[in-house]
């Protein structure tokens, strides 16, 4: 649906490549301050680009009622969270990863940190997602709600924001980064885990 | 054979109690009608008997499978007042997905459906560029594909002219003949044989 309407995967995409491009003319061109920083902006551009996503994954089918047949279909309804999860991740998660080879670049990241870089990406991108809906199915229903879900989303962000950046930092020293990633991992096995059900829960309430 | 069983269903939202201790049994082939005035709870009550909202007491089975379980939900067909269709979508696109989403296994293929509902050659018509009638006569269209045994119809005659309510109402009179159960709320008359009415 979401390919039919473009501008509802484009627009976060467009703010994730603008906002990174802004932040060598706001601090400074030069390569040392860039490259420093570099993980900090991609991933915090990141989250927000997700989260700007997010107000889209139930809004409208809650508003034409084809949430309802969801819901009361005899499919189970987190596997049926989790499909339009993974679907929200192909159109905002993916193509944040393949570009950020370039912006990578932009910033002055060398070879290896820009592998680490998509390599947080690709193992926390989905985690955004998944815990992106749980906000996403609690704020159904609520009119001008952006700011409600940037309020219950980015506190559970932040332990990926914190292990996502300190990874590409580590690398770019060339510390080992196998914690990180191993956080990263578990985070993300336990949203695939969780997520879908509280998902559900939290749908089925906001319809009530 | 199938039987739906009401009891003791209450329901309060806010601070009014809609209804209270309402019990009542269909068996196959029965159609009930739920009147009342705006607000009364009629929408609601319907949201209970699909599972999508929870009362504040009572019980309701069909064949003795309590709501929320795999078989209730199978045995159900829920259209509300939304038109339950994606603009982005196209008719044949929309129709699969609801077909999907319930139990909708019938050989009758979709073009077929639209066609039972005066819209052959819509299958490829965007949601978006349809009418509200021509909208509730895609999603109705569902009917002539589920094999659900109770059907849940909020609001089924709006915005259908006179042809779409009698193909409508024939397709639920045959339901009703084939041993299946409707619900159903409206306030127009019905030209529905044996129709039994409760009033909230």
């Amino acid at each position: 649906m979401s390919l039919r309407n473009p501008s509802s995967f484009l627009n976060p995409l467009l703010f994730f490549v603008i906002a990174i491009s802004l932040f060598p003319l706001a601090i400074s061109p030069e390569s040392h301050t860039l490259s420093n920083i570099a993980a900090g902006i991609v991933w915090v551009t990141c989250m927000l680009s997700v989260l700007l996503s997010l107000n889209a994954l139930f809004h409208y089918d809650y508003d034409n009622g084809v949430l309802e047949q969801m819901v009361i279909s005899h499919h189970s309804l987190p596997l049926i969270l989790l499909a339009k999860t993974i679907a929200h991740w192909f159109l905002t998660g993916l193509p944040i990863i393949l570009l950020s080879p370039l912006l990578g670049m932009a910033l002055f990241l060398d070879t290896q940190s820009i592998y680490v870089l998509m390599l947080t990406l690709l193992l926390a991108t989905p985690s955004l997602s998944l815990i992106g809906a749980i906000g996403a199915s609690l704020i159904v229903g609520i009119k001008n709600s952006g700011m409600l879900l940037s309020l219950l989303t980015l506190p559970l962000y932040i332990p990926i924001l914190i292990f996502a950046t300190s990874a590409v930092s580590q690398s770019q020293f060339n510390l080992p980064i196998n914690g990180q990633l191993y956080f990263l991992s578990s985070i993300l096995l336990i949203s695939l885990m969780v997520a879908p059900y509280v998902s559900a829960v939290a749908l089925k309430t906001s319809l009530e | 054979m199938s039987k739906l069983i009401v009891t003791d269903l209450t329901c309060q939202r806010g601070y009014n109690k809609l209804f209270s201790n309402l019990s009542f049994e269909l068996n196959s082939g029965e159609i009930l009608k739920i009147s009342g005035a705006n607000g009364s709870g009629k929408t609601s009550l319907l949201k209970i008997l699909a599972g999508l909202n929870s009362a504040e007491s009572g019980k309701l089975s069909i064949n003795n499978n309590n709501v929320g379980s795999y078989d209730y939900q199978s045995d159900i067909f829920y259209l509300g007042h939304l038109p339950a269709l994606s603009p982005e979508l196209h008719s044949k696109e929309n129709l699969d997905y609801l077909a999907q989403l319930n139990n909708c296994s019938s050989d009758l293929e979709i073009s077929e459906a639209l066609t039972s509902v005066g819209l052959k050659n819509f299958e490829y018509e965007y949601a978006v560029n349809l009418s509200a009638g021509q909208k509730r006569r895609i999603v109705l269209s569902a009917l002539f594909m589920t094999q659900a045994k109770v059907w849940l119809l909020d609001e089924p005659f709006t915005a259908l002219d006179a042809d779409g309510i009698n193909v409508i109402e024939t397709q639920i009179t045959n339901h009703s003949d084939d041993g299946g159960i409707c619900v159903l709320t409206t306030h127009q008359k019905c030209n529905l044989h044996g129709i039994k009415t409760l009033t909230l």
